[in-house]
């Protein structure tokens, strides 16, 4: 970017919010559905039909508000705003327009070189969704779909006050990360679950008006969010160079080009008459109300994050990917839990083996074949030198396949690790009287020969022996030796 | 109070109505006498006086977050005007 | 001629309970509809009749009611006086239609009605005027004519209709019987085609207060799908209807009994108060300062609410679909212009007017504020008395075609109703009296949630009256009027 403009990125988020049923009305929330089979009279808007408003929507607003500390509007007002559009059933969508139920707060993250970025929100208002238009289904007509019609939405308003694609990538990760840890959204960004609009203008200096800004619409990846504003920003500033004047308008960015472009402009700069929604009262929270939202707030990741490197020693890296999702810090604490002073032990297990096997088989956290009781078991185990790392792995395995516990297989499998002096001393000694040659040479100081004589005392016990016992007693039984 | 041409036509366009000659003349006349009968409220002293969308002890009651609706597709198609392959249809849209 | 014409509930309950067959006898009702249809073209639909399905118990059982077009009726054409619905047929029931087929009554015809219920007089029905049974060069009154009609022709003793500005009370004054609107939230707005959200309130005609009083038992009451209507336990209506008047606190505003009122229709008001007071009513000098102001109000109000709950009707899910339509806007526009009638147009455009940017608060917004001073008259004088009275209309029915040039002037006449619907107060008009052989209606007001008030005072003189029982004069034997 020129040194001489500076970028002002405002970004508005719609997050869909996991309910079962719609905002207004009783409907299925599921996605995938045939067309219009999660449609009920008041989302088709029919005669006569009236919303009513779920009771689910407003916990998770809540949540996301006490979450990034913002203010919580006692009494929040639904709003009309009116338009016509096929996918818009009444005419008009039930949003919050001047009494939105959060105002404020803000959201802290690392960007990539560590400095602490944060970003003050203005607002959060809950409003309905639109449904769904398929302009590729018919030769010569659109096909409209209301299954998506009234779904809840949270939308998240930024302040303007992010200046690169960077920093709007890395709030929007923050969001993604927040609103899934919080279990308000499924974060699915295929699914239109989480849907960015990016607010782009430039101006030459910080302390000058903001410029006329450009909206792109509906971006649904971050690396495309990271394109667009690239591109907004080379097309703004370009176009002041050559004294064009910038308009404000909406725009829609398009991969296959790697660029945005203005949508087709719709037939007048649209005038919304807002107004007070007759049909649903002033939604007024009571203290009791935010009493309960608090109290079932969850730790923040922020917060875990922080307990995980300062309580349990753990490296920025490790918490960091330990915190990405709410259900496998959750296991690692299950986990860690019953291993006190084995934080380390218990992380590289979470995020290696068992990410690993995760992956493979595609499966997330909560369909983990092995429990974190489970597990623990097994770190447990090693931990009490019972079992070596390797062979552990092993256990490991066999747990994954089996279903059995830890103890069981090591039984089992007769797999305990010989931590006995007497049988050592005895594997030792036929081992070096097997090879005599490699035990003189170790004896002369020929240190290498030593991972051999290791190797072979490995297959001579099943690759039970405590290793470090196993060491101690070589070095005494070369010394004995004459 | 005198509503200009292009202000009928833009209302017309933000309600979706088209209007004949005759009509837009009638109805324009109409409009400027009504708001001019509304326009006595111009004149009321309305300072620290807080609009009233509802009556007073309405206060917004929330429903349980339930699926309670089952599929009316069946229902929704039989009163559609035009609906193929369960979809609404509307002409092409282009965006 | 049918033994039952003009009998109350009460009536028809004892010869239901005597006939050989009940269901016969109900359908007699329908055939007295179908009878005066030449006459008053009072029904729009004239239904299947549903087989009487309850016992005995039900509160209504087998009486039969016309229900007003405005109330969705589940497999039976709903449309609301206009082409825009002329072949809707609901999926559903509104809870009044439920609640009413729950209490055993029978429905035999849904009733015309002004446009959307949009009307004081009855002639913006896409179904053709509707005449007064007084005489057949009136109007009946509206929106509601079709249901103050049918009752006041005697062929129903009862029928549902529904008051935003009047219309059910004036209808009821125009024709000589009795019509009730309850406190706004009483009764359930789900499934009542809306016109004026915050105003709409379902509402009672019938022969007299007691039978208003039965029918609103059966229909008042909390519904989880109106997020409006209030969860307050039902009083005793039609106990109410025993209390009587002595030293009941009657309110008489000079407002009320503007220039504007006719001095022969004052005067047969102030001989109802003056019963009352014999009776041992207080009469009690109040006063409204803002009545007059309520018209500017409501005419902004209304057409707001209205221009929005409206913006529904675009032909793609439901009702009349423009044919051929080349483009979506094409769509909206021919469909919606084809579909809506004169008045409708008019009410939508003011109401995208007054709510339109740069518009809004010089008109919606202080709309909304002198429509609370207006509730606080109400209220203050509610501090001193008990019900508020005066001539329900400024002058009896007007003859077809007389207003219809000038729509000012038919806003103008709605001056003693539209308060009540602005500070959501129940209301009753009562038959007290005939000038040039028309009726004239007696209108009694009450604090929120004082129908009984409104109900004692009403049936107290009602029992000392016969105005109620007044019929009008027979059709003429030459047949159909002009």
């Amino acid at each position: 970017m020129t040194a001489q403009w500076q970028a002002v990125i405002g970004l508005e988020v719609h997050v869909q919010l996991a309910t079962q049923s719609k905002i207004f009305s009783g409907a299925a929330t599921a996605y995938g559905a045939e067309p219009n089979t999660q449609v009920s009279f008041v989302d088709a808007a029919l005669p006569g039909t009236l919303p009513v408003l779920n009771r689910g929507a407003v916990e998770k607003a809540l949540r996301f508000g006490l979450a990034v500390g913002g203010s919580i509007d006692r009494q929040s007002v639904f709003a009309r705003k009116n338009y016509f559009y096929p996918d818009l059933p009444k005419g008009y969508q039930i949003s919050q327009y001047e009494l939105p139920i959060v105002v404020g707060g803000s959201l802290t993250t690392a960007l990539d070189d560590g400095r602490c970025l944060v970003v003050a929100l203005t607002r959060a208002h809950l409003e309905e969704d639109a449904g769904k238009s398929l302009h590729d289904a018919f030769q010569a007509a659109t096909g409209i779909d209301l299954n998506r019609a009234g779904t809840p939405l949270l939308e998240v308003v930024s302040e303007p006050c992010m200046h690169s694609a960077e920093e709007a990538v890395a709030y929007l990760k923050a969001l993604h990360q927040l609103v899934r840890w919080l279990g308000i959204c499924d974060g699915n960004m295929q699914e239109g679950s989480f849907r960015c609009d990016v607010n782009v203008s430039v101006r030459r200096h910080e302390n000058d008006p903001l410029g006329t800004r450009a909206e792109v619409k509906n971006v649904n990846s971050f690396r495309f969010v990271e394109k667009a504003i690239a591109y907004e920003i080379e097309r703004q500033i370009r176009a002041n160079e050559h004294g064009e004047k910038i308009v404000q308008e909406t725009r829609l960015y398009d991969a296959a080009a790697h660029r945005t472009r203005s949508m087709r402009s719709k037939e007048d700069a649209l005038d919304y008459r807002y107004f007070p929604d007759p049909d649903l009262p002033p939604l007024r929270l009571t203290e009791a109300d935010l009493e309960a939202a608090r109290a079932a707030l969850p730790e923040l990741p922020a917060a875990c994050h922080q307990r995980f490197t300062q309580a349990l020693g753990l490296s920025a890296y490790d918490a960091s990917k330990l915190t990405e999702e709410r259900a496998l810090a959750e296991y690692f604490e299950a986990v860690q839990s019953t291993l006190p002073g084995h934080a380390k032990l218990a992380a590289n297990w979470v995020l290696g083996e068992l990410a690993a096997r995760l992956n493979d088989a595609q499966l997330v956290i909560g369909q983990s074949r092995i429990s974190a009781s489970a597990l623990a078991g097994l770190l447990t185990r090693i931990a009490d030198h019972s079992i070596s790392g390797k062979i552990a792995k092993d256990v490991f395995a066999s747990m994954w396949e089996s279903g059995s516990s830890a103890d069981a297989i090591i039984a089992e499998r007769g797999l305990g690790q010989i931590s006995d002096d007497a049988a050592l001393s005895i594997a030792i000694a036929q081992v070096l009287s097997q090879f005599p040659e490699q035990a003189a040479k170790l004896r002369g100081g020929d240190e290498k020969i030593r991972q051999f004589l290791i190797g072979q005392l490995m297959k001579a016990t099943q690759g039970k022996a405590n290793p470090a016992q196993l060491n101690t007693l070589l070095r005494q039984a070369l010394t004995d030796v004459k | 109070m005198h509503i200009e041409s292009s202000k009928l036509d833009r209302l017309a366009i933000l309600s979706r109505l088209a209007l004949s000659a005759d009509e837009r003349f009638a109805l324009g006349a109409d409009i400027e006498r009504v708001l001019g009968m509304v326009s006595a409220l111009a004149r009321v002293d309305v300072a620290g006086v807080t609009p009233m969308a509802h009556p007073d002890d309405a206060s917004l009651r929330l429903r349980p977050d339930q699926v309670t609706e089952a599929d009316h597709q069946a229902a929704l198609e039989a009163i559609a005007p035009e609906m193929r392959g369960g979809l609404y249809l509307v002409p092409k849209v282009l965006e | 001629m049918n033994a039952l014409r003009f009998a109350d509930i009460n009536g028809w309950r004892q010869a239901l309970l005597a006939a050989p067959s009940a269901a016969a006898l109900t359908a007699s009702s329908q055939a007295m509809a179908r009878a005066s249809q030449a006459q008053l073209n009072a029904c729009i639909t004239l239904p299947e009749l549903a087989s009487p399905t309850h016992a005995t118990g039900a509160a209504l059982a087998g009486i039969p009611y016309a229900h007003k077009d405005l109330f969705c009726t589940r497999g039976i054409r709903t449309t609301a006086g206009s082409k825009m619905l002329s072949t809707f047929v609901p999926p559903y029931d509104a809870t009044v239609s439920a609640r009413l087929a729950d209490a055993g009554a029978v429905l035999i015809a849904k009733s015309n009605m002004d446009e959307f219920a949009m009307g004081s007089s009855n002639e913006n029905s896409a179904f053709g005027a509707v005449r007064n049974p007084w005489d057949s060069d009136r109007v009946s009154g509206g929106s509601s004519g079709g249901s103050a009609a049918l009752v006041a022709a005697g062929v129903v003793p009862f029928a549902t209709g529904s008051d935003t500005g009047g219309s059910v009370r004036q209808p009821a004054a125009f024709c000589g019987v009795t019509g009730f609107k309850p406190t706004y939230g009483r009764v359930s707005r789900y499934g009542m085609i809306a016109y004026a959200s915050s105003l709409d309130q379902a509402g009672v005609i019938a022969r007299h207060a007691r039978d208003c009083a039965e029918v609103l038992q059966q229909i008042a009451g909390f519904d989880p799908r109106d997020a409006t209507s209030v969860e307050r336990p039902l009083d005793d209506f039609r106990a109410a209807c025993d209390l009587g008047v002595r030293g009941l606190r009657i309110g008489v505003a000079r407002e009320l009994f503007s220039a504007g009122v006719r001095p022969a229709v004052a005067a047969c008001v102030r001989a109802a108060l003056a019963q009352l007071q014999a009776a041992g009513g207080v009469l009690v000098d109040i006063e409204l300062p803002r009545l007059p102001l309520s018209i500017p109000a409501y005419y902004v109000i209304a057409p707001a609410e209205a221009s929005s709950n409206l913006a529904r009707y675009d032909g793609v899910r439901y009702g009349h679909r423009a044919n051929a339509a080349s483009d979506l806007a094409e769509l909206y526009s021919r469909t919606r212009s084809e579909g809506f009638g004169t008045e409708v147009k008019r009410r939508i455009l003011v109401g995208t007017f007054v709510l339109s940017a740069g518009y809004y608060d010089a008109y919606y917004l202080r709309a909304q504020q002198v429509r609370r001073l207006i509730a606080e008259d109400f209220a203050r004088a509610f501090a001193n008395v008990d019900v508020i009275a005066g001539p329900t209309t400024p002058d009896v029915a007007f003859k077809l075609g007389e207003n219809t040039a000038d729509p000012l002037a038919m806003y103008a006449a709605d001056i003693n109703t539209v308060a009540v619907n602005l500070a959501g107060l129940p209301a009753i008009s009562v038959p007290c009296g005939l000038v040039d052989q028309l009726p004239v209606g007696l209108q009694l007001i009450g604090p929120a949630w004082g129908e009984c008030k409104v109900l004692a005072a009403a049936a107290a003189y009602q029992s000392i009256t016969d105005w109620h029982q007044q019929r009008p004069p027979a059709p003429a034997a030459s047949g159909s009027p002009r």
